[in-house]
């Protein structure tokens, strides 16, 4: 089903029950929702090798390899030799089959402006809101010679090239200059030999004429409404929308075995990162408050923040756990890597295990010591994906804005990051670093030492990593899906406290007071330690933070600050290492340190964790 | 999961292998099925466009876009030499006079009036695509490329650096634990590839490379010496586009490890024999392993054909592929359908093998691969 949306279980009957598939690069994975007792939950759920690539070369396969482990645990039958069953009959079925896909290297985009930091960044928004990698970005005054530039060009094979450039009437040179090189590039798809590379047009309406005399007969070119018809403001929308039919029409079109998974699908299949992007996005306008998401992934990592109602999504394509964990090594470094270890490792010898998880990529840590080394690892990745997104989550450039009551104008736009640590409201994880850290403790170090949020945040880690589905279930029923990701999805793993400023490491740092059902409890935490108190799941407690003279948990400098703290698995969580955080440069006491905030948040099994510190 | 294992790689006696040969961009395919070819036999063939070069002209002219056809003295599609005039202006009686000249010889492809900006397209680069390995056409794909078949010893490695490449199976070490060192390669193996045991070492390599071996095997790499030939640090695990004077492939991965005693016992016969080699790993959106062709080599038993595992029973050979056992073969005794929680605590899909010594231990199924032939 091409293009446009179908929803032919829908109308006015009752979903009663929802199967949706994700089919990732590695694993395609099944979740089953069921309607009770009035409300949507999410029942079981099943995974099985992805087969989009040889020796299966049909997706579907592992789809109905997932959806017959769910068959299985519930005694219920959901395929037939046509597909999955729907609407859910006698012979068993579902009421919606929906489905998300990031195998076969998902959506791979190029994207191409004017100006760097203007037209060429909002055209990388709009790819990386519609779920794209994004492989390039061109632009006049990206420094390349127009040699360079079609050399590029020539050498990528995306699925797709978002083009734009120049407000509505404004000047129609430089967006032709740009249409020119791609022309003269004679740019291929990554899939489907003799196919037209499709291109968007989506920049200047009077440029319109030249754009189709020089792309349309090279090229699939598409026109939709300029995604920056003035300065001032961004309209992503018609562009994000021709990604997704694209995305569907060419890219799906050709992976092998998808055009059966798109007749079995009740709505369009989205790219898995869209699907995130949607429900977090949801999350964070439904509770009026700044989000941040990040999906740790094999390939990976993307980051998503709402700020200021302005959603961002930023992928850094060669910073995962598995077939990049080798760039994560790259642009980290090895000290940076081996701070977060608390015991010491040759240097070769850590090159060399990286390098084997690399090209081993499904193997999964079985010591305590590996399991330390992944989590280094996933904590860079992190910190460097947070960083890529900080950079481009930023203010519309070019356009004049005031600030407060002052009247301060910056007239060269804002190079100001929209991510605000102390106003976020929640941190969610997603991947299989975090959903599955055998203790949920360890996510939340994991979170915390990557983003490092300041002031009070809530954390949550994705369970089982559904995100994607609810995220597709959510274009369609909304209510479903925000009942089982609130319901099901999330793991609450409690609320951090991190006072921003420094102290002398052993000065008492905050004094906290914490008011639950069964009574009253109080401690203090010194500054250079981190400490957990128990809040159940569930609960929310009253909570009293009164930080030292120069130290700010949110409400000012040496200022009490009172608050309503939600509740988790690991609690509450105050965190007195200091904002800006500084791991101590000297190794003895860096391993002293790590140890203690290890036994603080009980991190690992003390008796194993012992076997690696005692083989020093 | 159902298969909750890493799929092994297949080292095996007598198989037959395909290999899609195709162009990149529509082109003519020369060879037809049942057609005999060579490695070096060229089946398809097409034409790149040639590099496009760009020049301003308004901008050398010192005029608006939108004036210059008139001053134009080529057409769009005509063709140009490097240095030829393809605009000029005269005036003031011919005192003043401005030229644009072409910065390479090939063909105006275009003249844009909004930019000013010409396109100069040079010759078409020709671009063969050779069958890779000796066999027999079995499938044109027209306009495309071809399927080639061939039936002999087949071995994949878990990770490779460099192209294809072919040459003849010399063995320089007498066994499957000895690293290949320099000491092992001499002149005589120039178009050779050559097969280490265990690690192939940084000076063997540098050897290979002095004495013109087209190709190296063994059982593991030093992660400083693969940078040290490379000139940087792979981040992401696709290679084969390398610019190097050799083909490395290692069989067990990184470390010193040694190669396995069944695909050390089959280099050994392999000797002396001709094989088509790849050192292109991708493991990124679709699993592509380096590989070691060698056409013609019979085994007694029927002929395997490449298929999905048949997946992990007991008595199944694996290899684990993680620590603590990293590198160690192991039989399968027992296979519990039920999560187990292991050192870590995480609840994961376990089976016991018995190591050589006879310990029977308890790993993930997640880290190990089976030994396929």
């Amino acid at each position: 089903m091409a293009g446009g949306t179908k929803h032919k279980n829908q109308g006015d009957r009752e979903i009663r029950s929802i199967l949706a598939t994700d089919c990732g690069s590695t694993t395609t994975k099944a979740i089953l929702i069921d309607k009770v007792d009035g409300a949507y939950r999410l029942v079981v759920r099943g995974e099985a090798p992805t087969t989009v690539e040889k020796p299966f070369e049909d997706v579907t396969m592992g789809a109905r390899n997932a959806i017959r482990e769910v068959e299985e645990l519930t005694g219920r039958k959901f395929l037939s030799e046509g597909g999955v069953i729907t609407p859910q009959g006698q012979e068993g079925g579902v009421d919606l089959y929906l489905s998300t896909s990031s195998a076969g290297g998902g959506l791979q985009m190029m994207v191409a402006g004017v100006v760097k930091i203007m037209t060429a960044q909002s055209a990388e928004r709009a790819a990386l809101g519609a779920g794209a990698i994004v492989m390039d970005a061109i632009a006049i005054d990206d420094g390349r010679k127009p040699h360079q530039k079609i050399e590029r060009i020539r050498h990528l094979r995306p699925d797709m090239i978002l083009l734009s450039g120049g407000i509505d009437g404004g000047t129609v040179s430089h967006v032709v200059q740009i249409a020119e090189l791609i022309a003269a590039a004679e740019p291929r798809p990554r899939l489907g030999i003799g196919f037209k590379l499709p291109i968007i047009y989506a920049g200047n309406v009077a440029a319109r004429t030249y754009i189709k005399d020089i792309l349309d007969a090279k090229t699939d070119l598409r026109i939709v409404d300029n995604l920056r018809p003035v300065l001032e403001r961004e309209v992503l929308g018609p562009a994000r929308e021709e990604i997704h039919n694209l995305f569907m029409e060419h890219v799906m079109a050709q992976a092998p075995g998808y055009d059966k998974l798109m007749r079995w699908t009740d709505v369009p299949i989205m790219p898995t990162p869209g699907a995130v992007g949607l429900i977090i996005e949801t999350t964070g306008k439904e509770n009026d408050m700044s989000i941040i998401g990040v999906d740790i992934g094999g390939a990976t990592t993307d980051v998503f923040s709402l700020f200021e109602e302005k959603f961002n999504r930023t992928v850094s394509a060669n910073l995962g756990m598995s077939y990049s964990i080798c760039n994560v090594l790259l642009e980290a470094g090895v000290a940076s890597l081996v701070r977060w270890l608390p015991f010491p490792l040759d240097e070769a010898d850590l090159r060399n295990r990286i390098r084997n998880k690399m090209i081993r990529p499904t193997t999964i840590p079985h010591t305590v010591e590996e399991l330390i080394v992944e989590q280094a690892l996933a904590r860079e990745a992190m910190r460097l994906a947070f960083e890529h997104h900080k950079s481009l989550a930023v203010g519309l450039r070019g356009i004049q804005k005031e600030y407060g009551e002052g009247g301060l104008v910056d007239s060269a736009g804002t190079d100001v990051s929209l991510v605000d640590m102390r106003g976020l409201g929640m941190l969610v994880g997603s991947g299989g670093v975090l959903s599955h850290a055998p203790r949920r403790a360890q996510a939340a170090l994991m979170l915390i030492d990557s983003f490092l949020p300041e002031g009070v945040t809530r954390l949550a880690v994705d369970s089982i990593f559904m995100m994607p589905q609810l995220g597709v279930l959510s274009t369609v029923h909304a209510q479903a899906a925000a009942q089982v990701f609130d319901r099901d999805c999330l793991i609450k793993l409690g609320t951090c406290i991190a006072p921003i400023g420094l102290l002398r490491d052993g000065e008492r740092a905050v004094s906290v007071k914490v008011s639950l059902p069964d009574g009253p409890a109080e401690f203090t935490v010194d500054f250079g330690q981190i400490h957990a108190f128990a809040i159940p799941e569930g609960t929310t407690a009253e909570v009293e933070v009164r930080p030292a003279l120069l130290l700010d948990a949110g409400a000012g400098r040496g200022r009490s600050l009172r608050l309503k703290a939600e509740g988790g698995v690991v609690g509450l969580i105050v965190d007195c290492r200091g904002r800006p955080f500084r791991l101590p440069s000297d190794e003895a006491t860096r391993r002293t340190k790590l140890l203690q905030w290890i036994k603080a948040l009980d991190i690992y099994p003390q008796a194993a964790l012992q076997r690696y510190l005692g083989r020093q | 999961m159902a298969h909750a294992y890493t799929p092994g790689l297949k080292v095996t006696e007598h198989i037959v292998v395909r290999r899609v040969r195709r162009l990149p961009i529509p082109g003519d395919v020369l060879v037809k099925v049942g057609d005999k070819v060579a490695p070096d036999t060229v089946v398809a063939r097409t034409k790149l466009p040639g590099n496009p070069v760009t020049i301003n002209v308004a901008n050398i002219m010192g005029m608006p876009a939108e004036y210059l056809a008139p001053h134009l003295v080529k057409k769009v599609g005509e063709a140009v030499a490097k240095d030829e005039v393809i605009a000029k202006s005269i005036s003031w009686f011919g005192l003043s006079k401005v030229y644009c000249r072409a910065p390479v010889s090939g063909t105006l492809q275009s003249m844009s009036p909004v930019t000013g900006q010409a396109i100069i397209r040079e010759a078409d680069i020709p671009l063969d695509v050779s069958a890779y390995v000796h066999g027999t056409i079995v499938e044109v794909i027209a306009g495309e490329g071809v399927v080639v078949e061939t039936e002999g010893a087949f071995i994949q490695g878990i990770f490779g650096v460099g192209g294809e490449t072919s040459g003849t199976l010399r063995v320089a070490v007498s066994a499957a634990d000895e690293p290949l060192e320099a000491r092992h390669l001499t002149p005589a193996h120039a178009g050779d590839i050559v097969v280490g045991g265990s690690v192939i070492t940084g000076p063997a390599i540098k050897r290979a490379i002095e004495v013109g071996a087209k190709g190296l095997v063994g059982g593991g790499i030093i992660d400083t010496d693969l940078i040290n030939l490379l000139g940087y640090d792979i981040g992401v695990a696709i290679t084969g586009q390398e610019d190097i004077a050799l083909t490395i492939i290692v069989t067990e991965g990184f470390g010193q490890m040694n190669m396995a005693d069944k695909t050390f016992s089959l280099f050994k016969q392999l000797e002396g024999k001709f094989a088509s080699v790849n050192g292109a790993t991708q493991i990124r959106a679709g699993v592509m392993r380096p590989e070691v062709i060698v056409p013609g080599h019979m085994a007694k038993g029927a002929v395997k054909t490449l298929a999905a595992s048949e997946g992990l029973v007991p008595g199944t050979t694996v290899r684990i592929i993680r620590e603590p056992y990293f590198g160690a073969l192991a039989q399968v005794v027992e296979l519990p359908p039920e999560l187990q929680v292991i050192e870590t605590e995480a609840k994961v899909r376990i089976l016991r093998a018995r190591l050589p010594g006879g310990e029977v231990v308890t790993i993930p199924r997640a880290n190990v691969e089976i030994l396929e032939g």
